[in-house]
């Protein structure tokens, strides 16, 4: 079959061959992959899904795939998860969490766009691939880059979490520290990719990097029954995955997989790096970059990419943006895991306490169905919360011991209940 | 010293392969006004209609985003580096 995927600007809309190359040659603005629709419509149909595993290649004519691709990782695939005792404490009927936090191989969605970026980095020939980071995507890069064979080599800010650090050093990929936040490894990275050979994934192979993130949007479309959520809440760093969400509900659409909807999207970020929720509760036409300070580290990007995107999509869609401090996202991934049994990262409790605050502004309807992405898991953040959850006292494995345990406990929670006159 | 204005690879098909200028601008927009005026092809990839520097061209004196420093009024001083970097990576 003819390859039916190819770059077009986002901005001017002129279209270029497939090429490791992620900005306009005319305008500069970011390139993305787009489609022959009328070929796809006739290639594949929503039938098709029916004999196909249940991971992100059951998606495989919608994503920039040579013909004849074999994949070799199951990646994707992730709960849908119908809440009820988080939707209870609000209110609401119908709530869902996208849980990327358990994506294969690394427990974040950023498995996903690394698997259609190194179909790229294969297919332009590049031997060594890389990226900046700020930890979930250098695990992912790591992961599957030595996996299928290539030299892996992975920046992320100094400061990073031990943890995001030692989760791409196992799978032995180089490791880069920079001395300076993500936007400065970011900037740096655009400066390697201009002067090396190398494919770095949200760099020169950030078109078909983005791509593989529609696959959340694809998953929840099908777990919903085929049908559009009303609203979806997503977390945003450099804007990138609220988009190609939307962008999924497009393509479903347009091809009759889905009933047209108007869905509002919903974008959370930290108050110490909330530079696209800024723009759009002030209203700014463009966004102003932060300099970040949050518990948030995934999120922490200060000058996101796809900020002026993110900001436009949230206002034409009718949603909204909204922030939280470092001590409500450890309160938010605390009742996301009291309630629904799911230890997000600091970005989940970020896009649960989010949700939350938009339900009770009103913005979110309590009757309305909701969709919240969880896209990465606490497990590698549990630094920011540990301090929250001290080491118990052991006791002598004996049952007197435990009974006179039990006996304190009692007493301490009597105490802690409100007196009635 | 003059200050120079580094120049990414997808903007030296306008300057005659050139990566970098040099300029005795004593601020950024000067700078900018140097390098477009030395090559006017690249004056509608640096500024939009409006002439406000393009939404995803990110303009830095030495390590800074000039968004941080003041906007393209901030001065320079003998030695400085402006670097135009494309905004389209991360995330």
């Amino acid at each position: 079959m003819k390859e039916i995927h190819y770059l077009r600007c986002r901005e001017c809309g002129k279209k270029f061959a497939n090429a490791p190359c992620s900005f306009c040659e005319e305008c500069f603005a970011p390139l993305e992959v787009s489609y022959d629709y009328e070929t796809l419509r006739r290639v594949v149909h929503r039938e098709s899904m029916r004999d196909r595993a249940f991971n992100m290649w059951r998606y495989s004519e919608f994503l920039p795939l040579p013909d004849g691709f074999v994949p070799s990782l199951p990646i994707g695939g992730t709960p849908l998860v119908k809440s009820r005792r988080f939707a209870e404490r609000l209110g609401v009927k119908n709530i869902y969490f996208k849980n990327d936090a358990v994506c294969f191989p690394t427990l974040s969605f950023k498995d996903r766009v690394v698997a259609t970026a190194l179909v790229a980095a294969r297919r332009f020939g590049f031997d060594t691939i890389g990226c900046s980071s700020t930890g979930n995507l250098a695990n992912a890069v790591a992961a599957q880059g030595t996996q299928q064979g290539f030299e892996t080599c992975v920046f992320v800010p100094a400061d990073l979490e031990p943890v995001k650090i030692l989760n791409s050093a196992v799978y032995g990929a180089r490791i880069i520290r920079i001395n300076g936040n993500y936007d400065h490894v970011n900037r740096l990275c655009t400066q390697i990719a201009d002067k090396f050979r190398w494919g770095l994934v949200n760099v020169n192979l950030r078109p078909y990097y983005a791509e593989g993130s529609k696959t959340h949007g694809f998953e929840i479309a099908e777990q919903l029954g085929w049908e559009l959520p009303d609203n979806v809440v997503v977390p945003m760093a450099g804007g990138s995955l609220i988009g190609k969400i939307a962008k999924a509900f497009c393509e479903l659409a347009h091809l009759g997989w889905v009933e047209p909807k108007q869905v509002k999207f919903f974008g959370a970020q930290a108050t110490g790096c909330s530079p696209i929720a800024d723009g759009v509760k002030r209203g700014l036409p463009r966004f102003q970059p932060q300099k970040p300070n949050t518990i948030a580290r995934s999120l922490a990007i200060g000058n996101p990419a796809d900020g002026p995107f993110a900001l436009r999509l949230i206002r034409e869609s009718g949603g909204w943006a909204e922030d939280l401090s470092d001590p409500e996202i450890i309160d938010a991934i605390k009742l996301l895991a009291e309630t629904e049994g799911i230890f997000g990262e600091t970005a989940g409790g970020v896009t649960a306490g989010v949700a939350a605050k938009l339900i009770e502004q009103g913005r979110i309807g309590r009757d309305e169905t909701t969709v919240v992405c969880i896209t990465g898991n606490g497990l590698k953040t549990t630094d920011a919360i540990a301090a929250d959850f001290p080491a118990q006292e052991a006791i002598e494995p004996r049952l007197e011991a435990f009974e006179a345990l039990l006996e304190q406990h009692l007493q301490r929670s009597a105490s802690a209940q409100p007196t009635h006159a | 010293m003059p200050i120079t204005i580094e120049i990414p690879t997808a903007f030296r098909r306008f300057t005659e392969g050139a990566p970098k200028i040099d300029s005795g601008a004593l601020t950024v927009a000067e700078a900018l006004n140097d390098l477009t005026a030395k090559y006017p092809s690249l004056s509608r990839h640096v500024r939009d209609e409006q002439g406000q520097i393009r939404q995803f061209l990110n303009v830095y004196l030495n390590e800074e985003d000039i968004r941080f420093l003041g906007g393209e009024t901030c001065p320079l001083k003998d030695g400085d580096r402006v670097l135009l970097v494309p905004s389209i990576a991360g995330g």
